[in-house]
């Protein structure tokens, strides 16, 4: 009878919780899907119109589309690629013995807690700009001609700033990863003769697998999501030179007021999350033990 | 057998891995160091570390001119607000799925989480929409309601993950000396709870703090935070590198000191577990 009664307790305890979460998946969605088929403009209300997958057609052609899912791959993986190996590397360093290794952690993590809207515009403005940025400093007491970052190479330069936010995310999971690493077996393959590069890639770098799958997963539903640091650097420019999925829907909805066009973008970029959050839940679910 | 360490080996470790933090750290501190120049210094080529003549007419600059203060409230109204919100809902759920599993707890665990990998701008137009039909637009009560909603996954899921780590023998202990509902959750398991719970708060304060969606398309003057507030350098007026090193420092100042108190939570909240 007391199970009986906690159970339904549980039930009672457990139902804000579902509700809210049902009702804030199910509203927004339902509506994004509904206004995807509509035409509909902000600025001619009580226009509205069927508009069946027109919406779909019009932004899957649109040049900026393909520039957006272009410029959206090369951000992820671009921040992808420099986050997991500078991580792997990085986690590696710090695990090694080494004098004042906690305040050398701190230092490493730091990043990470620094709002986007201010490292965007503290490198873009201190360390980027072309006059009197760090970089042009240093660059003309070299000899070289500074570059004027978010205007020749504009995606790069925000690859780098996430990347700088984001390093930080990779190295702490991959080093929690490589202090759970049984060090006997690293000793007993050196003993064996194992170079460094050979026990790095057959007995590190597999026991890593599992840590940089998750990190390379949960930056991936992040960094599509990448919108604070485009929006105060380059607006997505040059052109749609910086502009990526979620920054195209932003223009078409909020700044063209298209709903009906910027519906149907949502609707993409949730099924390009989805694809991604497919994988990383089928991880998460396989660890946990109920 | 441990390895032996040549003192070499460990004095070129730890070169390489303070060059490294340090270079990684940098901009934070070169940033810190600016706010503390006036506008001239800020931009004087050679640059100067640490000559320089250190005052503080930037912190005075921004705070006269542009209502920071507000803008600061703002931020810790919404992070906190809306941490405690989903807190309320969180600890009953989380609580029941921990001590009052069922065969379908998790299932709801993970649709939970799903909901998390929701891009938000898939729902950007409905949300806008509804907000500016309800007049939530640019109010802090609107922000607190977004960031709850967005949060509330992974507290559940962080508080679920603490709550588990009690061991249920306490609460029959508890039980069989007579112990009510009330008083077992008084004294018996909050204490055991709070732990869990403070660490869970941390992390989603910091996560609130630094949210950059919904807080820059759904805020104007009034309820913007602090991330809104640094936003509007995107438009320079003439000189203004120190006012920005200086409204940076006071916005990231605070929460890189929570940060750095909750690294360990940060990979168990942001990995659902799957790290360990």
């Amino acid at each position: 009878m007391a199970t009986q009664h906690s159970r339904t307790a549980a039930r009672f305890m457990i139902s804000p919780a579902v509700i809210v979460l049902l009702g804030w998946m199910l509203i927004p969605l339902g509506m994004t899907i509904y206004f995807s088929f509509l035409f509909y403009n902000l600025l001619q209300p009580g226009q509205e119109s069927f508009a069946g997958w027109m919406n779909y057609r019009f932004f899957l052609t649109d040049p900026s589309f393909l520039d957006a899912i272009q410029n959206t791959l090369l951000l992820v993986g671009g921040v992808l690629v420099i986050t997991s190996v500078g991580g792997i590397l990085l986690a590696l360093l710090l695990d090694q013995p080494i004098w004042g290794q906690g305040i050398v952690r701190i230092l490493v993590i730091a990043p990470f807690f620094v709002m986007p809207t201010v490292s965007a515009l503290v490198w873009k403005n201190m360390f980027m700009n072309p006059v009197n940025g760090l970089f042009a400093f240093f660059a003309k007491n070299l000899g070289f001609q500074p570059i004027d970052f978010f205007a020749h190479v504009p995606l790069a330069s925000i690859i780098g700033i996430v990347s700088w936010q984001w390093l930080p995310f990779a190295t702490l999971i991959l080093l929690t990863a490589v202090q759970s690493l049984d060090s006997e077996q690293l000793e007993a393959a050196e003993m064996d003769g194992a170079g460094a590069l050979n026990r790095f890639f057959y007995i590190i770098l597999p026991h890593l697998a599992r840590a940089i799958t998750v990190v390379i997963l949960i930056q991936t539903i992040f960094l599509l999501s990448i919108f604070a640091e485009i929006l105060v650097t380059t607006n997505g420019g040059p052109g749609t030179a910086t502009t990526n999925l979620t920054f195209l829907v932003y223009i078409q909805s909020l700044l063209q007021f298209d709903v009906g066009g910027g519906s149907a973008g949502g609707v993409i970029a949730i099924i390009l999350a989805n694809i991604v959050a497919i994988f990383l839940m089928r991880m998460i679910g396989k660890n946990l033990d109920i | 057998m441990a390895r032996a360490v040549t003192t070499q080996r460990k004095i070129a470790f730890t070169a390489a891995a303070w060059l490294i933090g340090l270079l990684i750290f940098f901009p934070i501190l070169w940033t810190f160091l600016t706010s503390f120049k006036t506008e001239g210094e800020a931009i004087a080529s050679p640059p100067s570390f640490l000559f320089f003549d250190w005052n503080l007419s930037a912190y005075e600059a921004v705070n006269e001119r542009s209502d920071y203060p507000k803008h600061f409230f703002n931020s810790v109204v919404i992070s906190f607000g809306s941490t405690a919100l989903a807190l309320l809902i969180a600890i009953p759920a989380a609580w029941s799925m921990a001590f009052v599993p069922a065969k379908r707890t998790k299932d709801v665990l993970m649709w939970m989480l799903s909901t998390k990998m929701l891009p938000p701008v898939g729902v950007l137009i409905p949300i806008y929409l509804i907000f500016r039909d309800t007049g939530l637009l640019d109010t802090r009560l609107g922000l607190v309601i977004i960031l709850t909603l967005i949060n509330l996954p992974i507290i559940i899921w962080m508080l679920f993950t603490y709550f588990r780590e009690i061991p249920g023998e306490i609460l029959e202990a508890a039980r069989m000396d007579g112990a009510s509902l009330k008083s077992e959750i008084l004294h018996v398991l909050t204490p055991m709870a709070v732990p869990g719970i403070a660490s869970t708060v941390l992390l989603n304060v910091i996560l609130a703090w630094n949210e950059a969606f919904w807080t820059l398309n759904l805020t104007a003057a009034n309820a913007a935070p602090l991330t809104a507030f640094i936003a509007s350098f995107s438009s320079p007026e003439g000189l203004f590198y120190a006012k920005l090193s200086a409204a940076s420092t006071m916005a990231i100042a605070p929460i890189l000191i929570v940060g750095w108190f909750s690294q360990k939570q940060l990979v168990r909240g942001l990995t659902f577990g799957a790290v360990k």
